[in-house]
């Protein structure tokens, strides 16, 4: 592609374009005629032409397999779901990260620029980093709008949306909803079931292998449904303090209560007096569990839950937050363990 | 005959060309009817919340008062209970609210307070000063392109700093952008006042770079990803511009333009490192004398960012060198040369602690911005006159209250060619207002 900015075209890259094609009659003929101008040809119509040959060789390799990018492995992993080998699948943002804060490197745009299906979170949680990276990835398919740009969050139930005069005194507040909605196992069905009606629609030949993977998706969740449901049973009710507003669907499907945040606005570090409060806080109400996503400092927690002689639990928010958690269901496997144990060591 | 066989080709590239933006709005019935769907229920939910609303005020007494705003903290009691309200009608999308300001651009106010105690030497900058107010405009505009606007408020005056439209979705996986914009000339020639990690700009910028403004014109650039080796990313950009920049181009007449190349690469050295090359190369006709003007720049910039601990630690390198071809009248040509090297270390989620080293030569007679008081000579001088040699240091010392405003407080020390010393304190408030679109890495 380097030649495109100097003065003479080679012909290798051409034969490489060559080799790609689906059609090798049609493309032989057609670059037999390009070739045929040789010497006569404008430098210009001949980039153009090639220009044309290249599409031609993109879209026939896109055509094999669904290339699709999410913004964080959660998506990633339901897309993989439905998706299963009749897709490549790679996502932005690391499980063990905040993903909030991701920097746009152009590393993600050379995965972007081959993107036919971007699926992403919304709600803004990517606002920080994603539009820079969809505008410079120079490909049409995943922009907004465009038909290979999936937002998640229209399939899913979304919990917080503030009423009322909203402020940045609020803290980075979401004014259309919490973006944490994948921590509810409902969300999760929802939003498989949208990526693979997405995927069907775009790929009609795999429709049925993606709605097959779908609804074995869904019973193999339902099943397992039930024993996260007993497993968590017994701490309906239980209330906790969780770092940041992470899990406010994954506390109202499992009835845990959350009392206070050591945020004292989301994305506001702890301040002393906040934290005294949240003391005060557990103290007054027995509360005995802090939840604390991977990303944020222990410190703060650590030293409330010394003073309260409760417990800190690191839960995962995202698959891939440890190495043992690849899919939606070790996800929920980890943190209600997790929990479960928490409960019963704290009492 | 072989313009028989050319003419077909290029109707058939125009055929090609021209479905792809009918494809991209081919509608996408099924997503519209999903759409559709939550915003049915969701219009059902709120009808039924306003129902419980107007329930519960006909049940509350008379002379009960008016309750005050939400605090932060019960929002979430507030969303809770009205998701308890609608357990058979949930909430399904999150879009629903502000529908009519939905096509309203991102609009976005950042202002730049300055102030500065110490001895300027010969580069006067006024003692308090809301230095700059940068008024950010940007939305898609169709399909095809989006449109970023962002006006330069100072004390006294209005400049368009930058204002374009970006098309999206050309084929080739080329990108072109018209309009008046930053060159992509080096790393801190593109960036704007606001997330430079220092006060003021380099020395080699100020004075062979066009100071503060840079090399910022009207004109048009095209760039491409260009496919490389290695997990490599490799970006070619080639600009030309009217061939405006104060000090450096001047265009006189209309094809005096001025054009500038990048070429940038890009690898990820592990999952927390990365390193960044650019080579760049500017020329333009001469604000002195009948002929041109070049600028060749190298720059590098090494990032880490550990991503478990993202945001508490990350250290960032800079440096760019950059050497100037710059005409003389009686066909002498100076050749003066810049650099800084840089470095910023993120102590803590709020802080941040950074140093900066600078070199730059420059015309004794050369206009730099803040200006230079030259000497009386010059005023016979056509061109930049004889190099002097500027050399200077920075410690820079960084608080974040929160992402949207900052502290900085910036110790600098400069020796300028004339001979004379400045040891100035800068320190500098930054804050925005509303939605101020990301800018690219």
């Amino acid at each position: 592609m380097s030649s495109f900015f100097s003065s003479s075209f080679p012909w290798e890259p051409m034969e490489r374009i060559r080799s790609n094609m689906t059609n090798p009659y049609e493309t032989r003929a057609a670059l037999s005629g390009v070739l045929n101008l040789g010497g006569f040809m404008p430098k210009l119509l001949r980039a153009l032409a090639a220009l044309v040959l290249m599409i031609g060789a993109g879209t026939a390799h896109a055509a094999s397999k669904l290339n699709v990018v999410t913004a964080t492995e959660d998506l990633a992993a339901l897309a993989r779901e439905v998706g299963g080998d009749h897709i490549n699948v790679d996502s932005i943002a690391k499980g063990y990260q905040d993903p909030h804060f991701v920097e746009p490197k152009p590393s993600f745009l050379l995965r972007l620029q081959k993107a036919d299906l971007l699926i992403v979170v919304g709600l803004q949680l990517e606002i920080g980093w994603l539009p820079p990276l969809q505008t410079q990835s120079r490909n049409s398919k995943i922009q907004v709008g465009a038909n290979g740009y999936l937002d998640a969050s229209q399939f899913a139930k979304i919990l917080e949306i503030p009423t009322g005069q909203i402020t940045r005194a609020m803290g980075d507040v979401h004014p259309l909803g919490n973006p944490h909605y994948w921590l509810d196992p409902g969300n999760g069905r929802r939003i498989a079931k949208g990526i693979a009606d997405k995927m069907a629609e775009m790929q009609p030949g795999d429709a049925s292998y993606f709605q097959q993977r779908s609804a074995d998706f869904d019973n193999r969740l339902a099943a397992a449904e039930k024993g996260w449901e007993a497993k968590m049973a017994p701490f309906r009710g239980r209330k906790i303090i969780t770092y940041h507003r992470s899990w406010p669907n994954f506390c109202e499907h499992y009835g845990l209560d959350v009392v206070d945040y050591i945020e004292p606005r989301p994305g506001i570090p702890p301040t002393p007096s906040h934290t005294l409060e949240v003391i005060n806080t557990m103290k007054r109400e027995n509360i005995k569990l802090i939840f604390v996503e991977p990303y944020f400092d222990l410190r703060t927690p650590n030293s409330i839950a010394s003073a309260t002689g409760g417990d800190v639990v690191q839960i995962m928010p995202s698959v891939g937050g440890v190495k043992e958690i690849t899919n939606y269901f070790q996800l929920f496997d980890y943190d209600i363990n997790l929990i479960a144990n928490a409960f019963n060591k704290v009492k | 005959m072989k313009r028989l066989i050319v003419l077909p080709a290029l109707a058939g590239f125009l055929l090609w060309i021209g479905p792809l933006p009918a494809r991209a709005q081919t509608p996408d019935s099924a997503e519209l009817l999903n759409r559709m769907k939550a915003m049915e229920d969701r219009i059902q939910a709120l009808e039924a919340e306003i129902q419980t609303l107007k329930g519960q005020q006909a049940a509350a007494p008379a002379a009960q008062p008016p309750q005050p705003t939400p605090a932060p903290a019960a929002v979430t009691a507030q969303v809770s209970t009205a998701a308890g309200a609608g357990e058979n009608l949930p909430v399904y999308g999150g879009a629903g609210a502000a529908a009519a300001k939905v096509f309203n651009p991102d609009m976005s106010a950042i202002g730049d307070f300055i102030g500065s105690a110490g001895n300027p030497a010969n580069r006067y900058t006024p003692a308090l000063e809301m230095h700059e107010s940068e008024l950010g405009l940007q939305a898609i505009i169709d399909p095809y392109a989006r449109g970023d606007f962002f006006l330069s408020f100072g004390e006294h005056g209005v400049d368009l700093e930058e204002g374009y439209i970006t098309f999206t979705s050309l084929p080739g996986a080329f990108q072109l952008r018209a309009g008046k914009m930053r060159a992509a000339f080096g790393s801190v020639n593109t960036l704007h006042n606001h997330v430079l990690p220092w006060v003021d700009r380099p020395l080699v910028n100020q004075n062979l770079v066009a100071g503060e403004d840079g090399i910022d014109d009207a004109g048009l650039s095209l760039s491409r990803i260009i496919p490389a080796p290695g997990q490599i990313f490799l970006e070619g950009t080639a600009q030309a511009f009217r061939g405006d920049t104060e000090g450096v181009f001047r265009a006189a007449r209309r094809s005096d333009l001025s054009t500038v190349e990048h070429l940038r690469a890009y690898r990820d050295i592990s999952e927390s490192t990365n390193i960044a090359l650019g080579g760049s190369f500017a020329r333009g006709h001469s604000p002195f004398v009948d002929a041109e003007n070049q600028l060749y720049g190298v720059d590098a910039t090494l990032r880490w960012k550990p991503l478990r601990r993202a945001i508490y630690h990350s250290f960032v390198g800079r440096s760019e060198f950059v050497w100037a071809r710059m005409a003389n009248l009686g066909g002498s040509t100076s050749t003066p040369f810049g650099y800084y090297v840089s470095g910023d270390y993120q102590l803590g989620r709020r802080w941040f602690l950074g140093g900066r080293f600078d070199r730059s030569q420059r015309g004794l007679c050369q206009p730099t911005a803040p200006l230079t008081q030259t000497s009386a000579a010059c005023a016979a001088v056509t061109g930049i006159g004889p190099l002097i040699q500027d050399t200077g240091g920075s410690v820079l010392l960084t608080y974040w209250p929160s992402e949207f405003s900052q502290v900085r407080g910036q110790l600098k020390r400069t020796h300028y060619g004339e001979g004379r010393e400045a040891n100035e304190f800068l320190l500098q408030f930054i804050f925005s207002l509303g939605a101020h679109g990301a800018h690219p890495f």
